[in-house]
């Protein structure tokens, strides 16, 4: 049984006057892939921006409830919002590299954090590039520009730039949904080896990969948490009415 | 049965002409459509025509009038009495100082202030106020900037008929159009690129540094010089703080008395004698290559950095 990573405590989160989560319990386990699932609006993007704070950026919206990564309250005033999101990196729906060099942007993450020693920076985009699955195809061609990888490579870059910054916890918010079958499988497999070093959590919309890659599944309907489960158990005997339709698709 | 089926097939063979009706009324029609497409594109072909016409007679004119005084004399020369004596050296150093002035100055505050609307400013009727009012200020006829300056820079700060007066007033006079360039360029900048930065930890200024000013930044410095080369073709607003039209030296410091291209040729048309509407003809002829040469450059800037 692995340790927790993320307790999340009687999480309600309000966009202006409307409640989009509602009274969340979740206990995430250290070194595990956590799929999110629901149908769209139901808050599980929400939910997994609550985690590094990315909902601070929308105006209006007020959370309440507790949030604890070691311990700590991570909506508590002495947390910096710039330390958190360095242990919870982000990978993004549709791939987001900068519009510089491959090398610069795996290197920005570390840069922005004040390392600027040449080989330190080498050695953590190799790192970082091997880490996302990535190296053998970009190696030779390390100053050309991100942009020009295709779509699948290009996420597998976002996911080396957040690992470069050596987070504990990567979030990922429909990682594949932009891409094609066989970029998705490689990214698929990519978070079954990450998951031996980091926590995952990753919002699906996709029921068969949230069956394929995690070991936890949460199911998300109207800002609720219905059924928190094994991933097993959740898509073979759910405990609840609600998931049992969802999974075998009669709304959604 | 029968009857139905009779029925039936009666009505498909109906419909079918009533769908062969349709096409043939369709087909007539392309026609009309088409023929409305001709004449628009017609009319917006002389709707093109008139702008270049106009600017191929002015061209014309102007070089006809003026190339042949554009001499080495009349480019090291003053101003002068004499017309085969006068020249636009001061003229031209005059508009020079006012760039080199007001260039720096509206790419900061501008650049800065559609930083903070852009990125720090809170999103609501003040700053929907503050922009409305900006863009208002876009439109503001350049005199009454002419009047500001001289109230402001000349009168109450003491800077007199100064170099540093004028350019500060064309930096009044171009600063809301550049802010506006600047806030279109910046919002330009997909938020994507910000969260991915804001979501490895970088706060908001190193995310505006190292990810939203470069990718802004060829928008800003088109929107910047475009702004310029209208600066560098005003009179009015220099008339208004006190450009000298006669002047027999260069600007040696901000403080120092000053000229400008446009004030000169101004100057030079308002004269009865016929070899002086020449000498304004070449002093245009300077002032055209000044500006296209800074659209040029804002194209090329355009063009290297585009992505």
């Amino acid at each position: 049984m692995n340790p927790t990573a993320i307790s999340v405590k009687n999480l309600d989160l309000y966009y202006g006057e409307k409640q989009a989560l509602k009274n969340i319990h979740v206990d995430i386990d250290e070194r595990s892939v956590t799929a999110l699932i629901g149908p769209s609006g139901c808050g599980k993007s929400t939910f997994l921006r609550t985690l590094n704070r990315m909902n601070d950026l929308i105006p209006n919206v007020r959370i309440e409830g507790q949030i604890l990564i070691k311990d700590t309250d991570i909506y508590s005033d002495e947390v910096d919002v710039e330390m958190l999101r360095k242990r919870v990196g982000m990978v993004f729906q549709a791939p987001n590299p900068f519009p510089k060099s491959i090398y610069e942007n795996v290197a920005y993450g570390p840069r922005i954090h004040g390392l600027n020693d040449k080989k330190k920076l080498d050695e953590i985009v190799e790192r970082s590039l091997r880490g996302a699955a990535l190296w053998d195809e970009v190696k030779d061609r390390l100053k050309d520009r991100a942009t020009g990888l295709s779509g699948g490579q290009q996420q597998r870059l976002c996911i080396a730039r957040a690992l470069a910054v050596e987070p504990d916890i990567l979030l990922m918010d429909e990682p594949t949904s932009a891409l094609d079958p066989i970029s998705t499988l490689k990214v698929e497999e990519l978070v079954q080896e990450l998951k031996k070093n980091y926590t995952i959590v990753i919002v699906t919309h996709n029921m068969q990969q949230a069956a394929r890659i995690s070991d936890k599944t949460a199911f998300f309907l109207n800002g609720d948490l219905i059924e928190y489960n094994d991933t097993d158990k959740l898509f073979s005997n759910p405990d609840h009415q609600q998931t049992e339709e969802y999974i075998t698709g009669r709304f959604g | 049965m029968a009857a139905e089926e009779l029925m039936s097939k009666h009505k498909t063979a109906l419909n079918h002409e009533r769908a062969f009706d349709e096409e043939r009324k369709i087909a007539s029609r392309v026609k009309q459509r088409r023929g409305r497409n001709r004449l628009a594109h017609g009319l917006f072909f002389l709707a093109t025509l008139v702008g270049v016409l106009v600017l191929a007679v002015l061209l014309f004119d102007i070089f006809q009038r003026g190339w042949s005084y554009v001499t080495a004399d009349f480019m090291n020369n003053f101003a002068s009495r004499f017309p085969s004596r006068a020249g636009i050296k001061g003229a031209l150093w005059g508009s020079i100082w006012l760039i080199a002035i007001t260039a720096p100055l509206t790419f900061i505050i501008g650049v800065g202030a559609a930083i903070y609307l852009e990125e720090y400013a809170k999103k609501g009727w003040i700053s929907t106020l503050i922009q409305v009012n900006i863009s208002n200020l876009a439109g503001v006829p350049s005199i009454v900037f002419g009047m500001l300056g001289l109230t402001i820079f000349v009168q109450i700060l003491a800077l007199k008929k100064s170099v540093l007066a004028g350019g500060l007033t064309l930096t009044l006079l171009i600063l809301p159009v550049v802010i506006v360039a600047a806030r279109e360029a910046i919002a330009s900048v997909p938020n994507s690129l910000r969260h991915a930065s804001l979501a490895m930890g970088a706060t908001r200024w190193q995310t505006i540094q190292k990810v939203v000013l470069p990718y802004a930044l060829p928008g800003i410095m088109t929107g910047t010089i475009l702004a310029l080369s209208r600066a560098i073709g005003e009179t009015a607003p220099l008339i208004m703080v006190g450009a000298a039209t006669f002047l027999a030296f260069t600007p040696g410091s901000v403080f120092d008395e000053f000229s400008a291209l446009p004030i000169q040729i101004y100057n030079w048309v308002a004269q009865p004698k016929e070899e002086f509407s020449n000498l304004a003809a070449a002093g245009i002829i300077v002032l055209l290559v000044i500006l296209l040469t800074m659209n040029g450059l804002a194209i090329f800037l355009r063009n290297k950095f585009q992505r």
